[in-house]
C-alpha cells in the first residue's frame, strides 16, 4: 500500500508488535467516531449557503468522514446550526437536538448562531448556546468554507479524546440539566 | 382619475368623512375615520369605474405624539383595470385600537390583520383568527409600539460604556 495515493487516518498511540497492535478501548472508539461523523445541517439562513460549497465537492466535507449528511436527527453525530436562529425556531432547534442520540456534538456556525450576530433584537436568539450545550463555535459573517471545515476538524479532535464514559459523568449531566435537558 | 376618485369618495362620504388628502409619487392617499373604513373599501371595490379589486398591503402604524389617534391601518388598494393605486389611512386612539376586519372582502387581509395585530396589537372586531402570526406565541407585548426597545431585552454583555450611550 506504500504507493497508494489514498490517505489513511493514522493509528493512535499503542503498543505495537509481531502481528499484534494494542491500545485503549478509548482511542479506538475516538478515532472511529472521529472519522464517521455524520452532520445533521440546520441551515437557515447564508451561512446555509457556505455550508452547502463546504459540502459539495470543491470543499468536500466527505474528507473528513462526514460524506453522510444525515437529515434525521436520529442517526446524526453533529448538529451544525448555521444561520439565524429566531426565537420562535428556538424550540425547533432544541427539539432537534433531544432526537439526537449521545454521543452528539454541536456546531455552532457563523456570528449568528454563535451570539445573534448583527440582529440583537427582540425576535432573535442571541446565540443558541442559550438553548443547547454547543461545542464548538466557527466565527464569520459568514465563515468561509475553509473555516467551517477546521471548525469541524475541531469536533474530529474533541471526538478522538473524548473519553467513552464522558455521557455518563456527573460534570456533563449537570451541563445538561443546566438547559433543562435530563 | 385622482381627482375623480376624491369626487366620488367625497360624494359617497361627505366632504368630512374624507381628509387628509395628499399624494406622493403619483398615488393618492386619504384619511377616513374608523367606521367608514369597511364601506368605503366595499364602494371602492364595486364602483363601476375604480374597480378597486385588490389589497396590496395592510400595515400598521404607531404614531406616539399623535393624542387620540396614536395607532394606524394603512390600506394599500390597487386597481389593476386602470393600473391606479390607492392609500387609505384611519387612526384610533391607543387605548381602544379597534379596527373593523375585511377579511369579508379579501382573505388576504387574514395574514396582514394578524400581522399587524402581532406587532402593534391592532384589535381587527370580527378577524377568524386573530392570533400572533410572526412573533413567538408566548410573546407578551407588542413589539413594534414605540415604547418597546428593539434590542433584545437578556443580553447582559452590552455595557453602555462601551457603545458610547
Amino acid at each position: 500500500m506504500s504507493d497508494s495515493s489514498v490517505n489513511i487516518v493514522e493509528a493512535p498511540a499503542g503498543v505495537e508488535g509481531a502481528g499484534f497492535f494494542a491500545t485503549s478501548l478509548d482511542n479506538l472508539v475516538g478515532l472511529a467516531r472521529a472519522n464517521s461523523l455524520w452532520p445533521l445541517p440546520f441551515a437557515t439562513s447564508c451561512c446555509g449557503i457556505e455550508f452547502m460549497s463546504t459540502m459539495a465537492s470543491h470543499y468536500d466535507i466527505g474528507r473528513f468522514g462526514a460524506e453522510r449528511l444525515s437529515f434525521s436527527a436520529r442517526q446524526a453525530d453533529v448538529l451544525m446550526v448555521m444561520g439565524t436562529i429566531s426565537k420562535k425556531m428556538a424550540p425547533v432547534v432544541k427539539q432537534v437536538y433531544l432526537q439526537m442520540a449521545e454521543p452528539r456534538w454541536v456546531l455552532s456556525v457563523g456570528a449568528c448562531a454563535c451570539s445573534g450576530g448583527i440582529f440583537d433584537t427582540y425576535s432573535v436568539l442571541q446565540g443558541i448556546d442559550r438553548i443547547i450545550p454547543v461545542d464548538v463555535y466557527v466565527p464569520g459573517c459568514p465563515p468561509r468554507p475553509e473555516q467551517i471545515l477546521d471548525g469541524f476538524m475541531q469536533i474530529q479532535e474533541l471526538a478522538k479524546k473524548e473519553s467513552t464514559r464522558r455521557r455518563n459523568e456527573p460534570e456533563y449531566k449537570a451541563l445538561l440539566a443546566s438547559y433543562g435537558i435530563e | 382619475m385622482n381627482d375623480q376618485i376624491i369626487e366620488a369618495l367625497q360624494a359617497q362620504f361627505g366632504e368630512e368623512g374624507v381628509y387628509g388628502i395628499g399624494e406622493s409619487h403619483g398615488i393618492l392617499q386619504v384619511t377616513t375615520a374608523v367606521e367608514n373604513i369597511v364601506p368605503m373599501i366595499h364602494f371602492l371595490y364595486a364602483h363601476p369605474v375604480f374597480k378597486f379589486q385588490f389589497l396590496t398591503d395592510l400595515a400598521g402604524i404607531h404614531f406616539p405624539d399623535a393624542k387620540g389617534q396614536e395607532l394606524g391601518v394603512i390600506y394599500h388598494l390597487h386597481s389593476l383595470e386602470n393600473n391606479v393605486r390607492l392609500w387609505i389611512k384611519a387612526y384610533a386612539p391607543i387605548e381602544a385600537p379597534n379596527f373593523p376586519t375585511i377579511t369579508g372582502l379579501f382573505a388576504t387581509a387574514n395574514w396582514m390583520e394578524r400581522e399587524a395585530f402581532d406587532f402593534y396589537g391592532i384589535i381587527f372586531e370580527g378577524h377568524p383568527n386573530l392570533t400572533r402570526i410572526l412573533n413567538m406565541d408566548e410573546m407578551d407585548y407588542h413589539p413594534m409600539r414605540k415604547e418597546y426597545p428593539l434590542e433584545d431585552a437578556t443580553r447582559h454583555d452590552k455595557i453602555d460604556e462601551l457603545f458610547g450611550r
